[in-house]
């Protein structure tokens, strides 16, 4: 048995401390096609009914398989995209029904680190003017004291002031993505919508800013929503995990209770394959579950519950309903699953069976144990 | 022979702020069928080391020698070179958006390759790209062979790069962060993918990446690089067990953990080099728990080290030295301050 719990998702909106409500929003994306004229046959359906809430101060990792809508969800959250239906309340007003000007406020405070940081940067402009616009744009400042602003800024973020003045294009990978995280920054904004800001950095420069993220979210009570396919950094920076697949929230709840008791069978699937480089190299010899089978389309999503063509635990039921992301009996308050037949703690899925299964070819494939 | 050896490389950029000495001295071997990971600091000159020899650094000096079955890739002339990287070499860049055009259809741009360098038709191609797109893990790869670039996912546009690349069955892969953007699942596949090139047609792949797990998981030997040098190389093994320049320690002790390991992260302390002058002493002595006098005389070249064979590192520490600290081992790096940017 489990209890529906959409009164956890559903937040009063005129609790102070919820600072941001998504609430079953959706984005289609036309696919044109058409060898004399242009037209919609499909959609890509990358975002499909997400809802869920921010409280001030904490941090939301998400995570999910590439593809699977995360970078289009965060675009609606910062206003990016309009959404196709659904709400984005920030503070409790609703920022996908504002024009523009009604926006700008918003536009200081919600702030994005975008996944593709040479594409979010002007390449004919240099450095320091860039990262002097948020300062110029909102606040009154003189030259001087912004670019001491920008350098001071720039150093916190491990770029060194001698860059002031250089292109886009004269920074390594990791510079230019740090070069996005200062900008982001520059404002003190409320909440920072962070697309894999780290995955261009070493490890070191890596701690070195999400430290630095950490420290001023305890400053400035900062929010974070922190996308990453890097799941022990996921796991270090957030308070709660959502795990998204195919544009739909397949569970969520707090990170030690995801990464030690995951109940859909996605989660635990992603979390058994990271490989993993131990401080000693002596990873224990661990189950990894290699998904196999059709890797399912935005554009054709399976019916039922999407993930049951590659789902080793999938019976009948799963290929017809759509099991609604709910409380499972004996799970802690918040870590909401939608599936129907929940992994049980000390199951492995290597084992499982699929008795009733349709579409059998597109079962879990190897298990490999990884001796290292 | 070495399918491709790279002696004393340096690569430098005249910038209005004066010369960035972006590589200076980078020196590496790949034979056929062996993987060649390369770690190390952001802003190490890992992309530009890699670029410059392909001919792929626009207004960058560049010297030294880069032999590929012999041939010097820096004496070669453009057309050469556009030649090898059709053939030969493939490229799979870092930043996926810079390397796709905007404009066309991501198949087009899988097919052109084929149709330039395979003489391949244009259907034939088309079929091909549809092909390998399936391969990389694309759904529904016929109907998305139209789509542009900016259709894309960050992470699928990453894997148009890899396909590209694989479209020829090169002898050397240059792969630049390729898994970046990418979860673990579909990582796994593209590695595996990797892997089989490797096993089918003695592909050599150099694999750039800040994710150690991955170094650890398919890489023979790995070379760390700190401040445009290689600080050193070893096989895999030996690198994460018996690590010995200070640097390689500092990063390993970096990671944060997968078992989970709370509280602060550990941040190697300071700054990296500028590279606004050539470094007259070990890049790394500005920030060395364990930099003595003998560190700021000159950089110290690779010398044989631990007990592994092959095992090179430029740090003047005993050759017996081998190994990580104990935990909080990281001590306040010395006060010396050699060509180190102060915040
Ligand atoms: N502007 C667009 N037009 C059409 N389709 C789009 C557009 N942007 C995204 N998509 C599609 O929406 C789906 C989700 O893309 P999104 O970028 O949100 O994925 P993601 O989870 O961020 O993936 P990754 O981890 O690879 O970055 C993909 O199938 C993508 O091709
Ligand atoms: N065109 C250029 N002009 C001037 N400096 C440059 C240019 N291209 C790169 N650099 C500098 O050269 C150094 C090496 O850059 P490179 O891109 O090789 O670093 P990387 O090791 O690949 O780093 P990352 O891991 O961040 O990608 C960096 O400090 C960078 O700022
Ligand atoms: S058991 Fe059924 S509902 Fe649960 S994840 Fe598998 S297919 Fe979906
Ligand atoms: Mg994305
Ligand atoms: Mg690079």
């Amino acid at each position: 048995m489990s209890t529906s719990t959409q009164g956890d998702l559903a937040v009063d909106a005129t609790d102070a401390q919820v600072l941001l409500e998504v609430d079953d929003v959706v984005k289609h994306f036309p696919v044109r096609s058409g060898a004399l004229i242009d037209r919609t046959h499909a959609q890509v359906r990358a975002v499909d009914g997400v809802s869920f809430s921010l409280k001030v101060g904490e941090t939301l990792g998400l995570v999910g398989e590439s593809g699977c809508g995360k970078s289009t969800l965060a675009r609606l959250i910062t206003a990016l995209h309009p959404v196709t239906s659904g709400h984005v309340r920030f503070r409790g007003q609703d920022i996908t029904a504002l024009n523009r000007r009604q926006m700008r406020p918003i536009r200081k405070s919600v702030q994005m680190v975008f996944q593709d940081p040479y594409g979010s940067l002007n390449p004919r402009r240099r450095v320091g003017s860039i990262l002097s616009d948020p300062f110029s744009v909102h606040e009154k400042m003189s030259r001087a004291e912004v670019k001491r602003q920008v350098q001071e800024l720039m150093a916190r973020v491990g770029l060194s002031p001698e860059h002031f003045n250089r292109f886009p294009s004269e920074f390594s990978g990791g510079q230019r993505q740090r070069i996005g995280i200062a900008r982001a920054l520059a404002l003190r904004p409320d909440l920072i919508v962070c697309d894999e800001p780290v995955s261009a950095l070493d490890v070191s420069i890596q701690a070195q800013i999400i430290n630095l993220l950490e420290d001023l979210q305890d400053e400035f009570m900062l929010t974070y929503v922190f996308i990453a396919h890097d799941l022990s950094v996921v796991r270090h920076v957030s308070d709660r995990i959502a795990v998204m697949y195919l544009g739909k929230l397949v569970e969520t709840g707090p990170v030690e209770e995801i990464y030690s008791n995951s109940r859909h069978p996605y989660t635990a699937s992603l979390l058994s394959a990271v490989p993993v480089a131990d401080q000693a190299f002596r990873t224990a010899r661990r189950e990894r579950v290699i998904l196999t089978g059709d890797v399912p389309s935005p554009v054709n999503p399976p019916s039922g519950c999407r993930f049951h063509p590659r789902c080793p635990k999938a019976q009948a039921i799963c290929a017809t309903e759509e099991p609604p992301l709910e409380h499972k009996t004996g799970d802690p308050i918040g870590h909401l699953t939608a599936c129907h037949f929940p992994v049980n703690p000390g199951e492995t899925l290597a084992n499982a069976s699929r008795d009733a299964v349709p579409a059998p070819e597109a079962a879990v494939g190897a298990t490999e144990g990884v001796d290292q | 022979m070495a399918l491709l050896d790279v002696r004393d490389l340096r690569v430098s950029f005249d910038t209005d702020d004066g010369t960035v000495y972006a590589v200076q001295g980078m020196s590496f071997s790949v034979e056929p069928g062996q993987t060649l990971g390369i770690v190390g600091e952001s802003g190490s000159g890992k992309s530009v080391s890699t670029q410059a020899i392909m001919g792929l650094a626009p207004g960058a000096t560049v010297t030294g020698e880069a032999l590929l079955e012999g041939a010097d890739l820096l004496t070669m002339s453009e057309d050469e070179l556009r030649h090898i990287r059709g053939r030969t070499v493939s490229l799979i860049f870092q930043d996926p958006l810079t390397s796709l055009h905007p404009l066309y259809r991501v198949g087009a741009q899988i097919a052109e390759v084929m149709e330039t360098h395979a003489q391949m038709n244009r259907k034939a191609a088309l079929e091909r790209a549809v092909e390998l797109l399936g391969l990389v893990g694309i759904p529904e790869p016929k109907k998305r062979v139209r789509d542009y670039p900016h259709q894309f996912s960050g992470g699928m546009r990453q894997r148009v790069m890899i396909a590209m690349a694989l479209a020829l069955e090169p002898k050397l892969i240059i792969a630049d962060e390729p898994t970046t953007a990418l979860d673990v699942t579909v990582q796994a596949q593209i590695l595996e993918l990797l892997g089989r090139m490797r096993k089918d047609f003695q592909t050599a792949v150099i694999l750039i990446t800040h994710d150690l797990g991955i170094v650890a998981d398919v890489a023979d030997d790995v070379v760390i690089m700190y401040g445009g040098r290689p600080m050193e190389r070893a096989d895999v093994r030996a690198a994460f067990i018996e690590p010995h320049h200070p640097y390689t320690q500092g990063l390993l002790q970096s990671i944060p953990s997968y078992s989970g390991r709370m509280g602060r992260l550990l941040p190697i302390k300071g700054y990296p080099p500028s590279l606004m002058r050539q470094i007259q002493a070990c890049p790394f002595a500005p920030r060395c728990p364990q930099a003595h006098d003998e560190c700021l005389v000159a950089p110290p070249p690779l010398k044989p080290v631990g007990t592994s064979p092959g095992h090179l590192s430029a740090c003047v520490l005993p050759s017996d030295a081998v190994g990580l600290p104990a935990h909080d081992a990281q001590a306040t790096p010395a006060e010396a301050a050699v060509g180190g940017v102060e915040p």
